[in-house]
């Protein structure tokens, strides 16, 4: 991961300092099924709600140690994929969430994330991808979805990071955000 | 800052158009959002779309987009609106699912918001079919909401989904049930138990804070689940209905009723229930609310033949209404009398008084129907003076209640000849005026009918009418006066007059017109017994042989070839025989269809004809009201024959065949049963109606099965049919119903048999037995259950007689019988001893040969001795063309003996003869 410490560190201290007067807003993105209204919802109420399957999305403020994130989760379903571009406009932030043990479908994700990364709206927005789903047996570590992602000499310009998590135990979302 | 220009142009916003509103819309991508802002620029866009600016689907579908963004806010106000607005644009925007998600989160049961009916309303308008079962739960539950608002809403999107998945809204029946009963229960602050012991005083504080809205919406959905299932609904209206006197369970005024419509409607199709829903409608009469008493005054008004007796009340209560201050009231007082003096003037005649002070009502609409009913139920000496009346405000008012007022006058002038001048008058009075074509067509017919059966007036109304087709837009409505004017012009005592009328249209008009005109003019010159009319009427047609349309060339050259021809005139232009319509169109899409035909010509002789005054009977059947004058002055059109109206059905059923992939072999219908015959009462439990089509080498019953057993489904329907053992015939197959369910509504059996013989008619008695697999239907479910046992239902004998070969059709009798008196002829003589009397006989001589009467023969005018002509078209039996028949019935009728008949038959063939003998 080639990025230093410092410039990540500088990346959170610059999203903490617009929280102060306005909110942030992320966008929360991927394939279905990978999680991520589970993931909202984890860090919203701090529990696992049942959960089905997204059509359209969800919207939620996440306070997060002060700051107020406004999440914006969209249903990942290749019907409504076409729709994420509605929702580039003012996005200060891309939670991409991977389902890491679906390894099958791993390209389909890496080719929707890079037409994503591809628009003008989105350019220089900071990237966080959770490989979830770290607790099933058989799941990728981060360090291999980095890997398959290749997102490493590819992105210039753009701070990113690739964070292992589990949205039904909670692992990892704290530090993700930390990032 | 933003706010203050906003309160500052104030209302003038609103005027913004469509590209200042698009514009705008880039706030709701601000961030944070401004509710307010937000909120005024929904209300502009739902505001457009209200006064129906039309949005593209590009447009809508960008706002609509732009309206989702603002579920980030938790403001209720503007989410309220934003649901609003998404409901509007989900008609025209596209990927308007994207909100599902949203709105199933504001949706959640235990979410106590004020926005969650918006939610459910707009889920509603933009849920589709496959997502309706996974909002099933939140719906059940919705349903039963304490809240009136919330269940009103879920109410409301069922009965607007229905149409989307029937079958999942049906598992919601119990619900919406409980919908109507449970706010009741609740109503009574003692709850159930104070509602059961009839104390219904105790809770009526709290009755009076609701509405009960979604009493009238449960109502609704209700009898939409339920619509085709008529036992159901009986057992709905017996029950919400019989609550007892002014403890009924139903508290809005609109539910009620919408109770009365279907109360309407049971006792309409089931007439066991007839008394009993009177009596309730009776008692409704008395309720406190005006618009239920109003809604059940004219349920029992419109009831199928109801007597003037029954009325009594209800004209009382209405006469009441008549002097309410209240407009609305007077109003629907006044239109329900009004329809009511069409069918029983003398029962209105009562509320005269009444109706006389109206007459000077401010309000025009209540002023006209109140005229026309005086005019309807008023005496020979007040008709000047309403006219009078009329005409004064005549302009004011629109073209609907011209209608109405020309209506009334027709009907008034049928019923006092005397007065057709003025009537005529003012009818072309008002023929000049400046109206549409339903108020025009609406005088000219009101001409047409003075014309037919006011002979005083025949020629006045037709100058009247020569001056309106001078300057008349309508080419409708100049085709059919120029047709009439071909008829009953050359029977003036000058019919010269006409012809430069006519002539001017063949100059004037556009080519439909005038190709009227031309025939119109051949019959002046056919009919007119004056060689000196003649000859300039065929000067006048060969100046239309260069027009340049092609039909006006072709009439006028046929119409001099008949001038010339005095034989072709006969059977061209004074013909009284037409083809039964229904029929020949039928014929000729079934020739055009096949290609095989194509070789040979159309048959046209295979047709039935029927009489002018047939054909004029049956116009007249679609024209109730008219017909009802008419029936004193015109006893033809009165006493129409059943045979044209049913000729229509017929023609249905070769569709009906076509569509059925066993039959195809079997070539063309010969010929089908014109009506069915019932096998049941109607009333029982399974109701069976038979129809027989006659194939070439083939005999097919088609039997109508309907189950009206609620919950159960019957499987495998066949009817077993045994016949005489010297019927002729031998059982190919049968076709049975794969399910029978009381929802869907009847199904066909179609049973084949071979004729042995094709070249003799095969008759017989067919007993019938109605074989099936009866299962029940799970109530929760909808599923019918695994297990059914087999049963079976006897229905009664079903006959195949000579009545079935024979198509009634009209010939000239005397001519015909003459012309067959070299053919096979066959002379026998009967005792009828069945028949009491001549005209007894008559009626079921008709019905067993299944001919046409001729002449007006089907009704005897001696008691003692009558001779009744009868033609008909038999099917030859090798299937070619099919043949005359005639027969003429002498009948010699005493007391003591009974009817003697001397029957004969003359026919194109020996065995259509015998067939005909054989019947009797």
């Amino acid at each position: 991961m080639g990025l230093s410490l410092s410039r990540i560190y500088s990346s959170l201290s610059s999203l903490a300092f617009w929280g102060k007067d306005k909110e942030v807003r992320i966008l929360m993105v991927g394939l279905d099924s990978a999680g991520k209204t589970t993931i909202l919802y984890r860090l919203q109420i701090g529990e696992v709600v049942s959960t089905i399957p997204t059509i359209g999305f969800n919207v939620e403020t996440v306070s997060y140690k002060n700051i107020n994130f406004q999440v914006w989760d969209l249903g990942g379903q290749s019907s409504i994929r076409p729709y994420w571009r509605c929702y580039y406009a003012n996005t200060q932030a891309i939670i991409y969430v991977i389902d890491s043990s679906d390894v099958s479908r791993l390209p389909t994700s890496r080719s929707e994330l890079l037409t994503m990364l591809a628009e003008d709206e989105l350019k220089s927005v900071p990237v966080l991808v959770f490989a979830n789903k770290q607790d099933v047996e058989g799941a990728l570590s981060p360090g291999e979805i980095s890997d398959k992602l290749g997102l490493a000499g590819q992105e210039k310009g753009r701070e990113w990071s690739v964070r292992g998590s589990c949205a039904i135990k909670g692992d990892g979302l704290e530090e993700g955000l930390d990032w | 800052m933003s706010f203050k220009k906003d309160e500052e142009s104030g209302g003038m916003s609103f005027y913004h158009d469509k590209s200042t509103v698009i514009q705008e819309a880039r706030v709701f991508n601000e961030s944070p959002i401004s509710p307010r802002r937000c909120r005024a620029l929904l209300t502009r866009i739902v505001y457009l779309l209200y006064v129906g600016e039309t949005f593209s689907t590009q447009e809508a579908t960008t706002l609509f987009f732009g309206v989702t963004k603002l579920f980030q806010h938790k403001d209720s106000a503007l989410r309220q609106m934003v649901y609003l607005v998404i409901k509007e644009l989900s008609k025209i925007a596209d990927d308007v699912i994207m909100v599902t998600s949203s709105i199933m989160k504001d949706m959640q049961p235990n979410l106590e918001v004020v926005y969650r009916p918006n939610a459910i309303r707009a889920l509603a308008r933009i849920i589709d079919a496959q997502s309706v079962q996974s909002v099933e739960r939140f719906f059940k539950s919705a349903l039963v909401d304490r809240s009136p608002s919330i269940s009103s809403a879920s109410l409301v999107s069922s009965y607007h989904l229905f149409p989307l998945s029937p079958s999942i809204i049906k598992r919601w029946s119990n619900e919406a049930q409980e919908a109507v009963n449970a706010k009741a229960v609740s109503s009574y602050s003692g709850g159930a138990s104070a509602y059961l012991s009839g104390g219904g005083q105790g809770g009526y504080q709290a009755a009076a804070s609701s509405s009960y809205i979604m009493q009238y919406h449960a109502l609704g959905l209700l009898y939409l689940i339920r619509e085709k299932d008529r036992m159901a609904i009986t057992k709905m209206v017996q029950q919400l209905g019989s609550g007892g006197k002014g403890s009924s369970i139903i508290r809005n005024p609109m539910a009620m009723c919408m109770l009365i419509r279907f109360a309407r409607k049971v006792m309409d199709e089931d007439p066991n229930v007839r008394k009993q829903m009177h009596e309730y409608l009776e008692a409704l009469l008395r309720h406190k609310s005006e618009m239920v008493n109003i809604e059940a005054a004219r349920a029992i008004c419109e009831m199928r033949d109801v007597q003037p007796a029954d009325l009594f009340r209800t004209i009382a209560v209405l006469q009441l209404f008549l002097n309410s201050p209240k407009t609305v009231i007077k109003f629907a007082a006044v239109k329900t009398l009004n329809k009511l003096a069409m069918t029983l003037p003398q029962s209105v005649a009562t509320v005269n008084v009444e109706m006389e002070n109206l007459i000077t009502d401010s309000n025009r609409s209540i002023a006209t129907y109140a005229i026309t009913t005086l005019l309807k139920t008023g005496n020979e000496a007040s008709v000047d003076r309403l006219m009078k009346q009329i005409s004064s405000f005549m302009a004011d008012i629109t073209d609907e209640f011209k209608i109405i007022v020309v209506d009334a006058i027709r009907s008034l002038c049928l019923k006092f000849p005397a007065k057709q001048a003025v009537m005529l008058s003012f009818l072309s009075g008002v023929l000049r005026d400046e109206g549409g074509y339903d108020f025009k067509h609406a005088v000219v017919e009101a001409i047409f009918d003075m014309i037919k059966f006011i002979k005083d007036c025949k020629e006045t109304a037709l100058a009247h009418l020569c001056e309106f087709i001078e300057d008349c837009e309508f080419t409708k409505l100049s085709v059919r006066i120029l047709h009439l004017l071909g008829i009953e012009g050359p029977k003036t005592r000058n019919p010269t007059k006409f012809i430069r009328y006519i002539y001017n249209r063949v100059v004037l008009e556009n080519a439909v017109v005038r190709a009227a005109a031309v025939s119109s003019l051949a019959k002046f010159g056919v009919c007119v017994e004056d060689s000196a009319v003649m000859k300039s009427v065929n000067v006048l047609l060969r100046r239309c042989l260069d027009d340049v349309d092609d039909e006006v060339r072709d009439r006028a050259a046929m119409y001099i070839k008949v001038l010339e021809e005095k034989s072709l005139a006969d059977i061209f232009v004074r013909d009284e025989a037409q083809f039964s319509l229904a029929t020949l169109e039928n014929e000729l899409v079934s020739y055009v269809k096949d290609e095989s035909k194509h070789s040979s010509a159309f048959d046209v002789s295979s047709i039935p004809k029927v009489s002018r005054e047939q054909a004029q009977a049956e116009v007249a059947q679609s024209r109730p009201s008219a017909l009802d004058i008419a029936g004193p002055s015109n006893h033809a059109a009165a006493e129409p024959s059943p045979l044209p109206s049913t000729s229509a059905e017929g023609s249905s059923y070769a569709a009906q065949l076509a569509g059925v992939p066993e039959l195809e072999s079997y070539g063309p219908v010969l010929k089908s049963s014109t009506k069915p015959v019932e096998l049941t009462e109607s009333e029982t439990e399974y109701v069976v109606s038979a129809v027989k089509h006659i194939f070439k080498d083939h005999i097919v019953f088609q039997f109508n099965v309907s189950n009206t057993i609620p919950d159960t489904v019957l499987e495998q329907v066949a009817v077993v049919m045994q016949p005489s053992p010297d019927s002729g015939l031998t059982e190919d197959f049968i076709v049975p119903i794969e399910s029978l369910s009381p929802a869907n509504g009847s199904g066909v059996v179609y049973v084949s048999f071979t004729r042995d013989d094709p070249a003799s008619y095969a008759a017989g008695t067919f007993a019938c037995t109605l074989k099936f697999v009866s299962k029940e239907v799970d109530p929760t479910s909808g599923e019918p259950e695994e297990e059914g046992y087999d049963d079976e239902y006897q229905v009664e004998e079903l006959d195949l007689g000579a009545g079935d070969y024979i198509t009634p059709t009209y010939v000239t009798f005397a001519s015909e019988w003459d012309k067959l008196a070299d053919a096979a002829s066959l002379t026998e003589t009967f005792a009828l001893s069945s028949s009491e009397s001549l005209k007894d006989a008559c009626k079921s001589l008709i019905e067993v040969l299944n001919m046409l009467p001729l002449g007006g023969t089907e009704t005897p005018t001696s008691n003692s001795v009558h001779t009744l002509n009868l033609s008909g078209l038999v099917i030859s039996a090798g299937g070619d063309k099919a043949s005359k028949i005639l027969a003429r019935c002498r009948m010699t009728y005493s007391p003591g003996a009974g009817v003697t008949l001397e029957l004969g038959v003359r026919a194109e063939k020996d065995e259509a003869a015998r067939l005909v003998m054989a019947a009797i």
